[in-house]
């Protein structure tokens, strides 16, 4: 039924767009959960999941009991679910998606034989043309003989019966899960030197660089976790500069951060968990130096922005702007690649730039005199202007008094100064005419 | 005897604007600024620019010098001692080319000395843009930089004063730099000063 019958017989009708990506991580969320029922557990199409619970039923007191108590520990948390228990998974995913309910052993054609075709895992087409020849139900489907059967449905449709019927196994196969980049060290002493966390942090960084290794991951943020002997926790978090493995250099990164720690009345268990990773395909090391100073040079920013931050790492980056304060920008080094600058194009520019700063005492047109910074200042000369208007489609404040008449002014006292002019401003003190003339950058 | 024999390689360089190499150096004055993108073009590596985060005044990229911005990394620590920690780390660190660094306060004398052994273990050069008279005196060499008016139009003229130098003699030098390459044209004005004489 598309939405438009549904508004059409239901005017009330609350919708909301599904949100495949976020029910995909619940579904696999749920998977980890049902792992508690059965060791091989898999997902079933968008929708569904497959449970082998082949010998397990007696833990929980059969089967009905298995069932019971898997609905109500999910209505417990609010969700809806329908259940089947089958000998096969051709049967168990027929009743599971027609009612629900438990199939017993031996029983399966039976059990089955009131489901309707579709219920098999058959394409559409193949569906309605069983229900064309008067074929509704799979009991129906199970009377015929097989080779009419194959002739003119095909062989997926006897696969399919075979498969329901246990004729054919369909083993289930668990989903892969994802690696876990954690590992731990519980201590038979408790400990407290520095030197001897150092050395139980090496062994765990050794296990889990292996790891990482293995899934051709690097870690990028890393946190180790001390627990104390009265079951106080002290952590220690780096970041680095981009994706590592190297156990020995990651140690030093550490040293400050254990440096810090309380131990208390003595530490008895570590963990250490790579909390962010990213790719990282195992590369040729130690090939010239080249990479060594790009190694060096990771180190140092991996040591710099721990302690100062790594938003305080900055590379200077270019951007399509002619608006002065924007034709830059400033981005983490951590977390982008230098790029070749663009060839210097168009009227100079300042090798320096500060937010605008307003002259006092200007007397012409560009001035001729005026005070910046409590200094005097005469021009020898003035190139300009040049005019600079703001971006429409971003209301920037600073740029809300108009258009900008930009001037390079050589003053007699040394300084090369970049004065801009707004003339859509009202001066606000006609006699002084100050207000409108602001210094934004020095030239070398 | 080693200390000796590493005094004794340090030669003082034919090139009056050559910084000594594994050692910081300060400038101070209007011009500081145009000195440091100067030294960035001598030296090849990576150029760390330490700067406080208050400081309002930053390289703008299109007017640096031809090939600076892809090298060049912007530190901006919050408070004085992060500032003086970043650069000895950056000094220490081998791919480092030249550091600039901003400090706001006086550069004691163990700040300084701390500095420059940093600079020796890295073999990394400094250089501190200091204010007028925040310098500390364990550096090997400092310029008193100003912007000079220039009497045609399309000359930029600098006036270096070399102050004080460990190693050397110090001097006054007028040059003619532009900003965007190394090349520069050395202006010699006999008989004349940027700054008077005492």
């Amino acid at each position: 039924m598309s939405l438009a019958d549904a508004r059409a017989i239901y005017p009330d009708l609350y919708t909301r767009p599904a949100n495949l990506a976020r029910e995909a991580a619940t579904l696999t969320g749920l998977r980890r959960w049902v792992g508690r029922y059965a060791p091989m557990v898999g997902s079933e199409g968008t929708d569904g999941l497959i449970a082998d619970i082949t010998g397990v039923a007696h833990l929980f007191g059969g089967e009905a009991e298995l069932r019971d108590d898997l609905h109500a520990r999910l209505e417990r948390v609010g969700l809806t679910a329908v259940s089947a228990i089958a000998g096969t998974r051709g049967a168990a995913y027929a009743l599971a998606r027609h009612g629900g309910g438990i199939i017993p052993d031996g029983m399966l054609a039976q059990g089955a034989a009131h489901l309707p075709v579709s219920a098999l895992r058959i394409d559409h087409a193949a569906a309605e043309g069983l229900a064309r020849v008067g074929l509704s139900r799979i009991g129906d489907v199970i009377a015929q003989p097989r080779a009419p059967l194959a002739r003119r449905f095909g062989a997926g449709l006897l696969l399919r019966l075979d498969q329901l019927l246990g004729h054919q196994p369909e083993p289930v196969s668990a989903g892969a899960e994802p690696p876990h980049f954690g590992v731990r060290l519980t201590l038979p002493e408790p400990i407290g030197l520095q030197s001897d966390v150092m050395a139980g942090l090496g062994r765990l960084l050794e296990r889990l660089c292996a790891s990482l290794a293995q899934h051709h991951q690097g870690a990028r943020r890393l946190r180790l976790e001390l627990r104390r002997v009265d079951h106080g926790t002290a952590e220690v978090e780096i970041g680095l500069a981009r994706p590592m493995r190297d156990p020995a250099r990651i140690a030093a990164l550490f040293t400050k951060g254990v440096e810090e720690v309380d131990a208390g009345y003595g530490i008895d268990a570590m963990r250490l968990y790579a909390s962010v990773t990213e790719p990282m395909p195992p590369e040729q090391i130690g090939s010239g130096p080249t990479v060594r100073n790009q190694d060096a040079m990771a180190d140092l920013i991996s040591r710099l922005g721990n302690r100062v931050g790594f938003d305080r790492v900055l590379r200077i980056a270019a951007t399509e702007s002619k608006i002065p304060e924007r034709s830059h920008h400033l981005t983490a080094a951590a977390w982008s690649e230098a790029r070749p600058s663009p060839p210097r194009r168009g009227p100079a520019r300042p090798a320096t730039i500060f937010p605008p700063e307003p002259v006092t005492h200007a007397s012409g047109h560009p001035p001729a005199r005026f005070r910046w910074r409590r200094m005097q200042f005469t021009t020898l000369r003035a190139h300009g202007p040049e005019r600079i208007t703001p971006e429409w489609w971003f209301d920037d404040p600073e740029w809300r008094s108009g258009l900008r008449d930009y001037w390079r002014i050589e003053t007699r006292e040394g300084p090369r100064l970049w004065l801009f002019h707004t003339p859509q401003m009202p001066a606000w003190h006609p006699p002084m005419q100050a207000q409108n003339w602001c210094v934004q950058g020095e030239f070398v | 005897m080693t200390i000796l024999r590493d005094l004794a390689h340090r030669q003082a360089p034919a090139d009056p604007f050559a910084l000594t190499k594994a050692r910081v150096h300060e400038a101070e004055g209007l011009g500081r600024r145009a000195f440091a993108l100067f030294q960035t073009l001598r030296h090849t590596g990576t150029v760390i620019w330490i700067l406080p985060a208050h400081e309002p005044q930053r390289p703008m990229l299109r007017g640096l010098p031809d090939g600076l911005s892809e090298r060049l990394l912007l530190i901006t620590p919050k408070s004085e001692t992060d500032l003086l920690w970043c650069v000895e780390e950056s000094l220490r660190a081998a791919p480092v080319g030249l550091v600039i660094a901003e400090p706001q306060q006086v550069l004691s004398l163990t700040a300084g000395r701390r500095l420059q052994l940093a600079a020796e273990a890295g073999q990394t050069t400094g250089l501190m843009l200091i204010r007028a008279g925040q310098g500390s005196s364990a550096t090997e060499t400092r310029w008193h930089c100003t912007p000079k008016a220039a009497t045609n139009a399309d000359s930029t003229l600098h006036c270096w004063n070399l102050n004080k130098n460990k190693k050397g003699t110090a001097g006054s030098w007028v040059l003619n730099w532009h900003g965007a390459s190394a090349a520069f044209d050395m202006v010699s004005e006999t008989g004349e000063r940027c700054e008077s004489a005492d």
